[in-house]
């Protein structure tokens, strides 16, 4: 059934239709963006009060051990599942998917309006856990029973249930999505765009998707595990507990158990937001090196195989949990394999820049920032990787300098250099080179100074999640000048995230017109007959490929690129031929 | 440019920073000298690729620049390279993973003449139970836990009306031998852990969990939580003291064992308040942030402070009796000692309760040489 004849999919008319209720992808990347990085600014909030608390204690009377894990958890949990997986999938990937391959637009267009509509309602109930007696949960993002559900721990009365629930509700949107995101892939690549001809982009949304398909269901069952011990008495988590004195009603559960459940999904979580950061960053260095990627399909095999290696690594995070001592054997051996295809594709973005033509636009500036910041990540999780060398360094500052670098350092930075390097095929315009410069340099060298020291204050042995760290003698004065420094530089980062705010929405208006291809890219999303793409993205033919996506400066060219729907020479042109107009 | 000439100040500050920051592990006190060589490997191979890295970035950046008449060179793919680059991946990772297996497998072998000993800890506090002459610890269950009986032992059990019970969050060990430590949880998950020991494990209620190591130096060491276990997480401090052997022996002679706490039965009189007090006070979360042994913490410290003289938040000065430390438990921000932030949250205890919690913190005047003394 092509798409031309399928009499069910008008051009929307109304403006609710069509900025709303939509069903086009763009628009819906749109609401996911826009959605990730309001609830992502509440995040930054959060963090920054508790760098308050952390750089000078005690100074802030409202701030209280109670209050302050609050902000631990909900900075933690809005950061890495409504911010960095929304934002991956749900935004870039939504634009980006049926652009790149040459679709009209995602298989299943009305569930994936839902998709966006189910997760700003799981993003409304996770913030109205601020609202109900007691606030929100307390017990840090990774919710380990028994103590998120009980006395001792903020947010046990209702925090916790919302929280759960709006887990659950997430992870419905994050299905949705992931169907559709998967099955457009498989199904709607326009005629020559074979697998191996995708951008790295998409190969990377599209792997993570899988583990998010795959991975989110463990969490589900846990969330609900969990909610039943806390409103029904069951006892999945709960062992024989004496709690503030009482004795409890459960017995037999396994705290252990939800740790398993959580880290199975936890660790392809992490891969979820890296994977789509890995492929950004290859197309970023390519476009602006002017210059192919280095190892296509070893990049392409990367991608796979940490996806599927990180299936088998979650227990690296239980090395002190009391589980079985002889799994640790396990799970250190193939975390220290999964560095393997890691660390490949680290070279191959340092090869590709070897030999380019290297532009040091604001999207590259992002791109050499994720290289620097994303090794000093990799590499420290080498050290939490091997099993003993992790036992000293489990649960200090070692663990959060670390997840932040590799987590919440260079997948923001991919990001702003996607934002940067897309954000005028969205709009027609380009965002303001000399404010992106700035919000580069104080975003990059910001972070450094925040969280290369705290490895540091790791090493000490500080222990994370502490309110406070007075009166313990082991701590220098120094390390609380250091918590101090670092608690400046993060408010400056912080503050300054505002100067991109500005930019974003000033530029809609006032940047300079693009054209369509400002950055002479060859993939596809840049030769679509209008700018910004209209509804249906490629007017009367859908485009046909010959050719990967990396025809960077290609000997012999005439321009140092060839777009994907270029015909190679000697080859008739398709458009002499009978057109295919793919699926409905 | 400029980015490359970052990347290598980036390079040289960060070198710099790792010798002279003061920032490093605190001087070893066990036997897991093997974890610090292999953490110093770990270290120098991760190093040496992010100096690498970086630096063949920087020299990337300023020789293949965008300039006039520069075109990048097309190459796909190089197949012998990537087969070097994974080859020397592999080195290197083999290069960490082989010792830090190796002292793994030591860490999770504690040897057979280990002396046993048991971290009770629970919200937020820490207790010990040593094995006595029978060297076997007697068997224990939340059933038999109440506020005079921490430790919920047996007490049909006879392994266990020998077991040495140290109430107070301090734990002497001998100097020079190994130790098995038995980690048990009553309510929530915590973590045992001596940054000087380097080694740690999660309490896990419904299980047993374990560590080992020999204490190599005599001294004070801080015990740390480092599980998040609630708002009292960060105070929940215990310490372990180090040893001669001699010096051990006598204190675990001085203390109580199970079946002289059976046989003390749950006091009476003026002592029963106390008692009552002190269970009060542990299990409403008073001891999150007052500690009873003299160190700073999120409230003043209880010990000494019935009788003292303190100064307010406000200039005044305040004779800390039953009047104020009532209003104090009543009306938490009314009258705070100067220093300390304004945190305290109001507790609803019955008149009762805050008469029980005045005479516990009555009886901390002494200083802590007293055995059996509530700590």
């Amino acid at each position: 059934m092509s798409y031309a004849a399928s009499a069910d999919h008008h051009e929307p008319r109304s403006f609710w239709t069509r900025y709303v209720w939509s069903q086009d992808h763009k628009v819906i990347a749109i609401q996911y963006t826009v959605t990730a990085i309001a609830v992502g600014l509440v995040g930054l909030v959060l963090s920054n009060l508790m760098r308050l608390q952390l750089g000078f204690p005690g100074a802030f009377d409202f701030i209280d051990p109670s209050s302050y894990y609050q902000y631990v958890t909900m900075h933690g949990m809005i950061m890495v599942i409504y911010l960095l997986t929304a934002l991956f999938l749900g935004g870039f990937g939504n634009y980006l998917i049926p652009l790149m391959v040459g679709a009209r637009d995602m298989v299943f267009p009305y569930l994936n309006m839902l998709s966006y509509w189910v997760y700003l309602l799981a993003v409304i109930v996770l913030l109205a856990s601020f609202f109900v007696p007691g606030g929100p949960t307390g017990a840090g993002w990774t919710l380990y029973p028994p103590q998120a559900i009980l006395p001792g721990t903020p947010g046990t009365d209702g925090g916790i249930v919302l929280m759960l629930t709006s887990l659950v509700i997430f992870i419905v949107a994050a299905t949705m999505g992931g169907l559709n995101y998967v099955t457009t892939v498989l199904q709607a690549r326009t005629r020559g765009m074979t697998l191996l001809r995708m951008p790295l982009t998409v190969w990377g949304i599209f792997t993570a998707s899988i583990l998010a398909l795959l991975a989110f269901p463990a969490l589900l069952v846990s969330g609900v595990m969990m909610l039943f011990d806390k409103l029904l008495g069951t006892s999945f988590f709960m062992p024989a507990i004496v709690s503030m004195g009482q004795p409890l009603e459960h017995a037999g559960g396994s705290p252990v158990l939800f740790q398993h459940l959580f880290w199975f999904f936890g660790h392809p979580e992490v891969y979820i937001v890296a994977l789509p950061a890995f492929g950004i960053i290859s197309d970023l260095i390519s476009t602006h090196a002017r210059k192919n990627i280095f190892g296509y399909r070893m990049m392409v095999w990367a991608i796979v195989a940490i996806g599927a290696l990180s299936f088998v690594v979650w227990a690296h995070h239980m090395y002190v949990s009391g589980m079985n001592p002889y799994f640790g054997y396990f799970f250190a051996t193939t975390t220290l394999i999964i560095a393997v295809p890691t660390a490949i594709k680290v070279y191959n973005w340092v090869l590709t820049l070897w030999r380019g033509d290297i532009h040091l636009t604001v999207p590259m500036l992002f791109a050499i920032g994720f290289i620097s910041t994303f090794v000093i990540g990799g590499l420290t999780g080498l050290f939490l990787g091997n099993v003993s060398v992790d036992i000293p360094l489990s649960d200090t500052y070692f663990v959060v300098a670390h997840f932040h670098m590799v987590m919440g350092v260079s997948p923001i930075l991919a990001i702003f250099g996607g934002l940067y390097h897309w954000y005028p095929k969205v709009t027609g315009r380009m965002l303001d080179e000399t404010l992106g410069k700035l919000h580069f340099w104080v975003t990059f060298l910001g972070t450094y100074a925040i969280y290369f020291p705290m490895h540091y204050l790791g090493f000490l042995g500080m222990p994370r999640r502490y309110y406070a760290w007075e009166g313990y003698e082991f701590i220098p004065a120094s390390a609380q000048d250091m918590n101090a420094f670092i608690t400046v530089a993060a408010l400056t980062v912080g503050v300054f995230q505002l100067v991109f705010l500005w930019n974003l929405v000033w530029s809609i208006r006032h940047g300079k017109p693009a054209g369509a291809n400002p950055w002479g890219a060859t993939s596809l999303e840049w030769q679509t007959p209008d700018t910004p793409p209209v509804h249906g993205n490629w007017g009367a033919s859908l485009p046909v490929v010959y050719r990967w996506a990396y025809d960077y400066s290609v000997p012999g060219a005439a321009r140092d690129f060839i777009p994907q729907n270029v015909p190679q020479d000697g080859d008739t042109p398709v458009a002499d031929q009978p057109v295919w107009e793919g699926h409905a | 440019m400029a980015l490359a000439i970052v990347l290598i100040l980036l390079v040289v500050a960060t070198i710099l920073f790792h010798f002279l920051s003061p920032w490093w592990f605190t001087p070893l006190a066990s036997n897991w000298s093997l974890l610090d060589d292999t953490m110093d490997i770990t270290l120098v191979i991760t190093g040496a690729v992010f100096v690498a890295v970086n630096l063949f970035i920087a020299w990337m950046l300023i020789r293949y620049r965008h300039r006039a008449g520069h075109r990048a060179q097309f190459d796909p793919e190089n197949r012998k390279l990537e087969g070097w680059l994974t080859a020397g991946t592999s080195l290197g990772i083999v290069a960490m993973l082989a010792p830090g297996l190796y002292v793994y497998s030591d860490m999770i072998s504690p040897p057979a003449d280990a002396m046993v000993v048991e971290v009770l800890g629970q919200q937020w506090q820490w207790r010990f139970r040593f094995a006595g002459e029978d060297r076997k610890l007697g068997l224990s269950d939340t059933r038999f836990i109440s506020g005079e009986r921490p430790f919920g032992l047996n007490p049909d059990d006879p392994a266990g009306l020998d077991d040495v019970l140290v109430d107070a969050g301090e734990l002497h060990l001998p100097r020079g031998k190994p130790v098995l430590v038995l980690l048990r949880s009553r309510d929530v998950l915590h973590n045992f852990y001596v940054p000087q020991f380097r080694t740690k494990m999660d309490l896990v209620p419904g299980l047993v969990s374990r560590i080992w190591f020999t204490p190599t130096e005599s001294g004070r060491f801080e015990i740390l939580c480092a599980e998040l276990c609630g708002v009292g997480h960060s105070n929940m401090r215990g310490m372990v003291v180090v040893e001669d052997e001699t010096e051990f022996r006598t204190w675990l002679a001085a203390q109580p064992t199970f079946a002289r706490a059976l046989a003390a039965g749950a006091g009476d009189g003026a002592d029963a308040l106390v008692v009552k007090g002190r269970t009060v006070a542990q299990t409403r979360g008073c001891v999150a942030c007052h500690s009873q042994d003299g160190s700073r913490s999120m409230g003043p410290t209880w010990q000494g402070l019935y009788g003292k003289h303190e100064t307010l938040a406000d200039g005044s000065t305040v004779l800390v009796d039953a009047d104020y430390l009532a209003r104090s438990i009543r009306e938490p921000n009314a009258a705070i000692v100067q220093g300390f932030p304004a945190v305290m949250p109001p507790s609803n205890l019955s008149d009762e309760e805050v008469a029980a919690v005045i005479a516990f913190i009555e009886s901390l005047a002494a200083p802590p040489a007293v055995q059996g003394q509530a700590k």
